[in-house]
């Protein structure tokens, strides 16, 4: 199972780094970026393995969410079954 | 594998365009609480229903966190009142339906239906003395939703019930007055009313049903709405495609989220109800789409062709999306929920007789429409009865939910807040149908054949 991280906000260093950081602490095994910098605007779309989580996920995505917060960002965790549902038949 | 376009689409969908999972509702069956005791009877009920639901809200929130996806309402519907209260007095209903607004505060949940009785071929004891409560029960509670089926396509139409529920209604408004009335939206008057409904205030925990069961009720008014932005000059044809494909999507959503719902309470899943749910949001409205489609107005000639496409288009897109399908299941047109309603009246264009036609191609009725509040009670019965035989006659189910505002009239306005809303006073026939509404017994059931 995945979980689709989106992480939107001003540009600064270190932002990949600290969700990757966050994730790795969860054990949630990061297999898919795909991130962009549109004039200072930072864009990012992170697809986790979370299968060996070692926290429930409700709490992951909270986790995540706190960090967006501290660094000013806006960061939404979803399961990967809501896009599976509504985009494959 | 999922791609990046499709992980924006949903996104969107969620953050700008209003999607969200109307309600998830569980039924739950009271029969088992049955008791010649009234104060035993309360307490069964307060505690099987605080038994069963004890983990809706939290797996709610769970659900909601997990997809990203807002799970607007937590909702709980019981067996009809009147098939469990059998022959306890009118103040036992009452007591009733305290338990229930009671057990709702317990549990956190957002409304409880059920305060209910069925009543289209006739009345029992119960059902009787439960209806000459309903005022009473509703100004005495915070959550509790009433619902009376008062006719079917085969039993006819109990014109002695839609007597009594005229008076109900404007004893409730009356009784509620001091907050616009507010009693009476959540009393609705059913033709063919479906045994699981997720939807208030007409939900109720029908007979046929488990112990236990949860159904979903999707929304997303906004999201039809901007595919049809963006679908540009298309013709019907197309229109009706990309209306299919969208609804398709949403319905998958409400269908994840039952199951996932089911699969954490350990209860059934019953149904994914189809509806299209405004909200007094802007963006999240149902005259929108109509005029999305090309209608300068909502009410103007030609709403009730684009409401029909519409609905229909949404049922096929969402039939394949979700195993079983059921409950209201079309597009919802009440006034008060829905800003483009709301401004269509306002502007003049929509009048009580065309929203009457547009009810009789979608779900669900008269829906939180404003009456004056000197609308004699006979007017109300012919208001709905003329709604209930277009249920009736068209094997559809029907409702009527009017609020005639106490001490108001038209070019007033009541205001409910939130989901409920805010709702001009609408201009209405004052000619009276008080010789016919009076004669009572029942309009026989109408003829299947010779279809014209």
């Amino acid at each position: 199972m995945k979980a689709v991280i989106t992480v939107t906000g001003k540009d600064s260093v270190g932002i990949i780094a600290a969700v990757s950081a966050e994730c790795a602490k969860y054990s949630a095994n990061i297999v898919d970026i795909s991130q962009s910098v549109l004039s200072e605007y930072f864009a990012m779309i992170m697809l986790a393995d979370i299968d060996k989580l070692e926290i429930p996920f409700s709490e992951f995505v909270d986790r995540l969410s706190e960090l967006g917060r501290g660094k000013g960002l806006d960061i939404h965790t979803m399961h990967e079954d809501i896009f599976n549902s509504m985009h494959q038949i | 594998m999922i791609n990046t376009k499709d992980i924006l689409e949903t996104i969107n969908m969620i953050r700008q365009e209003n999607l969200d999972i109307r309600t998830i509702t569980m039924g739950v069956s009271l029969y088992d609480c049955v008791s010649e005791d009234e104060d035993r009877l309360c307490e069964k009920i307060y505690d099987k229903i605080t038994r069963c639901a004890e983990n809706l809200v939290k797996t709610g929130c769970d659900i909601e966190k997990k997809y990203g996806i807002p799970i607007v309402n937590k909702r709980v519907s019981v067996t009809p009142v009147s098939l469990v209260g059998g022959n306890i007095s009118a103040d036992g209903y009452i007591k009733i339906a305290n338990t229930l607004d009671r057990a709702a505060k317990t549990l956190g949940i957002n409304f409880i239906g059920g305060f209910s009785a069925l009543v289209h071929k006739g009345m029992t004891k119960g059902a009787r003395n439960l209806i000459s409560v309903i005022p009473q029960a509703l100004s005495q509670t915070d959550f509790v939703c009433s619902s009376v089926n008062v006719a079917t396509t085969k039993a006819g139409i109990n014109m002695d019930a839609i007597r009594l529920m005229g008076d109900a209604i404007k004893r409730t408004a009356a009784l509620t007055a001091d907050k616009d009335s507010i009693g009476c939206a959540k009393l609705v008057v059913f033709a063919n009313v479906p045994e699981d409904n997720p939807f208030m205030a007409g939900a109720f925990h029908g007979v046929g049903e488990p112990e236990t069961v949860i159904n979903v009720g999707v929304s997303g008014p906004g999201v039809v709405s901007s595919a049809i932005r963006r679908a540009g000059d298309c013709n019907l044809s197309e229109l009706a495609e990309i209306i299919k494909k969208t609804a398709f999507k949403i319905t998958r959503v409400g269908q994840l989220v039952a199951s996932e719902a089911s699969e954490m309470l350990g209860v059934p899943f019953g149904i994914v109800d189809l509806s299209l749910a405004p909200t007094p949001a802007i963006g999240d409205s149902v005259a929108h789409i109509l005029e999305e489609m090309g209608l300068e107005s909502c009410g103007a000639h030609g709403t009730t062709a684009a409401l029909a496409m519409l609905n229909d288009a949404v049922k096929k897109g969402g039939v394949m999306a979700s195993s079983h399908v059921g409950g209201l299941s079309g597009a919802f047109i009440p006034v008060s929920e829905d800003a483009g309603m709301i401004a269509a009246v306002e502007r003049g264009a929509l009048s009580l007789e065309k929203l009457e036609a547009m009810t009789a191609v979608c779900s669900v009725g008269l829906d939180m429409i404003a009456i004056p509040g000197d609308t004699s009670q006979d007017v109300i019965c012919g208001i709905i009865a003329d709604e209930i035989s277009i249920g009736v006659i068209n094997t559809k189910t029907t409702a009527v939910r009017v609020i005639p505002a106490y001490g108001k009239g038209v070019g007033e306005s009541i205001d409910f807040g939130g989901l409920l809303g805010r709702a001009p006073v609408m201009e209405i026939n004052r000619y009276s149908p008080a010789k016919f509404v009076s004669r009572g017994g029942r309009i026989p059931a109408p003829i299947h054949s010779l279809k014209n």
